[in-house]
């Protein structure tokens, strides 16, 4: 069905999106704004006459930092998806005698503040020696996705069909194999979804880069950004520079995977 | 998602029951073992994140925990023996000059989110489920402030909000109007990171309304259509009753996410200036992190604050959605 009056509706929702993302689109203009015109009054909407020193030294300089945290990012996700696809398996389709227990578990743990588990792990770290490891970091870090991701597993196994898993059982298959032969491939999506929001949780992490990881040798991204800040540096359009090529992993993740988004969102709030 | 797996596991008990009931006689018939093999295949699947659980969840609260029983020093910290002090900590947090404006700010912080949030997503949701072109491209840009870095977030807006040259200045300027030190002064520090953080918790309530509002069925509407109900009055007679539980999950939501927040607050802030925009989390870092004589005990002591808070609003949040699923 055609709407032909409608066109006015579009009009309020492209200004009203541009009004929520003039901040990311303020962010991307003084990333391009030469050192002079920065204190500008008033300050240039958009960049005439524009550099793109700001970027040249983020690959001169921040290079590491973002290598840094892809490696994180990569460990955070595999650690996640190797710990909660096969739990996910177990409480949608083996039922363990206490898996409620175990569901409640997971919902609780992310409720709990990362502040709270970053001074718990401070503690910790420091007396097994591995505060400022790449290692440390990772495990902390997945401790945001590994709840979540249980609960998307457990979500989305519960809705394959019980009949593939029993086939493969009368044909000999053990609890294993169904689970690597039938299971996995059939919950690409889960993975999928997962793997993005553990991704972008490790590269989006401050808190615990900052409390287990502020004098190690290899830092994440995001504290590139915060000692750029903290520097009483007045480049900002380096600090802005660095901020946009921080967001590219969100950007990506809008783009290609928006569906999986607003799935991996409403899925931990509402029932099915 | 919880509903599956409470069926699962009413299932599960069933089953077990079945069991022990047939395991009675001397001859087991050969329909128990396979339950029996079922439920050590289901603990041997779930090993790894019980273990998980135990060593970086467990561990890490038992700690705070203990921190915030013992008194500790820097030295005791690293080699032992800080003495057991009962709840010496806690009542020194609690007679701190800081805890007041600490749990005003956090309740201030928290409430002012959640309602602007709310409300401004809520019309959001309303106004992106009409039909119109563009609709779903535009609602998923609305997402890019939630998925952005926090970091990212908090820095651009506090060069928005820099009192020389940041561009909200600017425009007041323009206007005539007196400049604000939004970051540098004790009135507006908090009313400053409340911005931010509104502004990033927007796309989480439009999501999660707006898949409310897709459960609410189309029937209902042309109903009121029929008798007559202005979109207004749809709204507030059709759409907001029936949205009243996902309301209160997304609330609830809301209020345990913003309780956590630490980042937006400690990057453009640092709580400061004195303590206008602390809250219990970055009181929290800054008693443990944030000076050169870190006092880990009372860090320890406010976490755990923190942490019961969470819980509280958690169990409620957990009771309200199998309510919800009950009925």
């Amino acid at each position: 069905m055609r709407h032909p009056r409608t066109w006015w509706k579009t009009c309020i929702g492209v200004v009203l999106t541009a009004i929520m993302l003039f901040p990311v689109y303020w962010m991307i203009n003084v990333s391009f704004t030469k050192d002079q015109n920065l204190r500008h009054t008033p300050p240039y909407l958009i960049p005439i006459d524009g550099t793109v020193d700001g970027y040249v030294s983020v690959f001169s300089n921040e290079l590491p930092y973002l290598a840094t945290s892809l490696i994180v990012g990569l460990g955070v996700v595999i650690l996640t998806v190797v710990l909660a696809a096969p739990a996910g398996y177990s409480l949608a389709k083996l039922r363990p005698r206490g898996g409620n227990g175990v569901t409640f578990v997971m919902l609780i743990a992310q409720m709990i503040p990362g502040i709270v588990m970053a001074m718990g792990f401070y503690a910790i770290f420091i007396s097994l020696g591995i505060n400022d490891t790449l290692g440390g970091l990772i495990i902390a870090d997945s401790t945001i996705a590994v709840p979540f991701g249980v609960l998307i597993f457990t979500a989305f196994i519960a809705g394959i069909p019980g009949e593939l898993m029993q086939a493969a059982k009368i044909d000999g298959a053990s609890a294993w194999r169904t689970f690597r032969s039938v299971v996995l491939p059939l919950s690409r999506n889960a993975i999928v979804t997962v793997s993005l929001f553990a991704f972008l949780w490790a590269w989006s992490d401050f808190i615990f880069a900052f409390t287990l990881d502020g004098a190690g040798t290899q830092q994440p991204i995001t504290l590139g950004i915060y000692a750029f800040i903290g520097n009483n540096n007045q480049q900002w359009n380096a600090i802005m520079a660095t901020a946009v090529i921080a967001s590219i992993p969100a950007t990506i993740l809008l783009v290609v995977a928006q569906r999986y988004v607003a799935a991996g969102v409403t899925a931990g709030a509402v029932k099915d | 998602m919880t509903t599956t797996a409470a069926n699962a596991k009413q299932a599960g008990r069933g089953d077990g029951g079945v069991a022990a009931g047939v395991a009675a006689p001397p001859a087991p018939s050969p329909k128990v073992r396979p339950v029996r093999s079922g439920q050590w295949a289901a603990w041997a699947f779930l090993a790894p994140v019980i273990v998980y659980l135990v060593a970086f969840y467990g561990w890490p609260l038992y700690r705070n925990i203990e921190l915030s029983l013992h008194a500790y020093t820097v030295e005791s910290f690293v080699n032992g023996g800080a003495p057991f002090v009962w709840f010496d900590n806690y009542v020194k947090v609690f007679q701190s000059a800081t805890f007041g404006p600490a749990v005003g700010n956090t309740a201030l912080f928290v409430l002012v989110s959640i309602a602007f949030q709310f409300a401004i997503g809520m019309a959001l949701a309303v106004f992106f489920f009409q039909h119109f072109k563009l609709a779903a491209t535009l609602r998923a840009l609305f997402l890019v402030p939630w998925l952005l870095p926090l970091i990212v977030s908090a820095s651009t807006w506090a060069w928005l909000m820099n009192s020389d040259s940041g561009l909200i200045n600017s425009v007041l300027h323009g206007f005539g109007l007196t400049q604000v030190n939004w970051l540098t002064s004790p009135q507006w520090s908090l009313v400053s990171v409340l911005i931010a953080n509104i502004w990033i918790g927007i796309p989480f309530n439009l999501v999660i309304l707006y898949s409310g509002l897709q459960n609410i069925s189309q029937d209902l509407y042309e109903a009121a259509s029929l008798d007559g109900a202005n979109a207004w009055q749809k709204f507030w007679r059709v759409t907001f009753p029936l949205l009243r539980p996902v309301s209160a999950i997304t609330l609830l939501l809301g209020l345990i996410y913003t309780l956590k927040v630490f980042d937006i607050i400690w990057i453009m802030t640092k709580g400061g200036p004195v303590d206008s925009s602390t809250t219990l989390a970055t009181w929290a870092y800054r008693l443990g992190f944030g000076s050169v004589l870190p006092d880990f005990s009372s860090a320890a002591t406010v976490a755990n604050l923190l942490i019961v808070l969470a819980l509280v609003f958690g169990l409620v949040y957990l009771r309200l959605q199998r309510r919800e699923r009950e009925s």
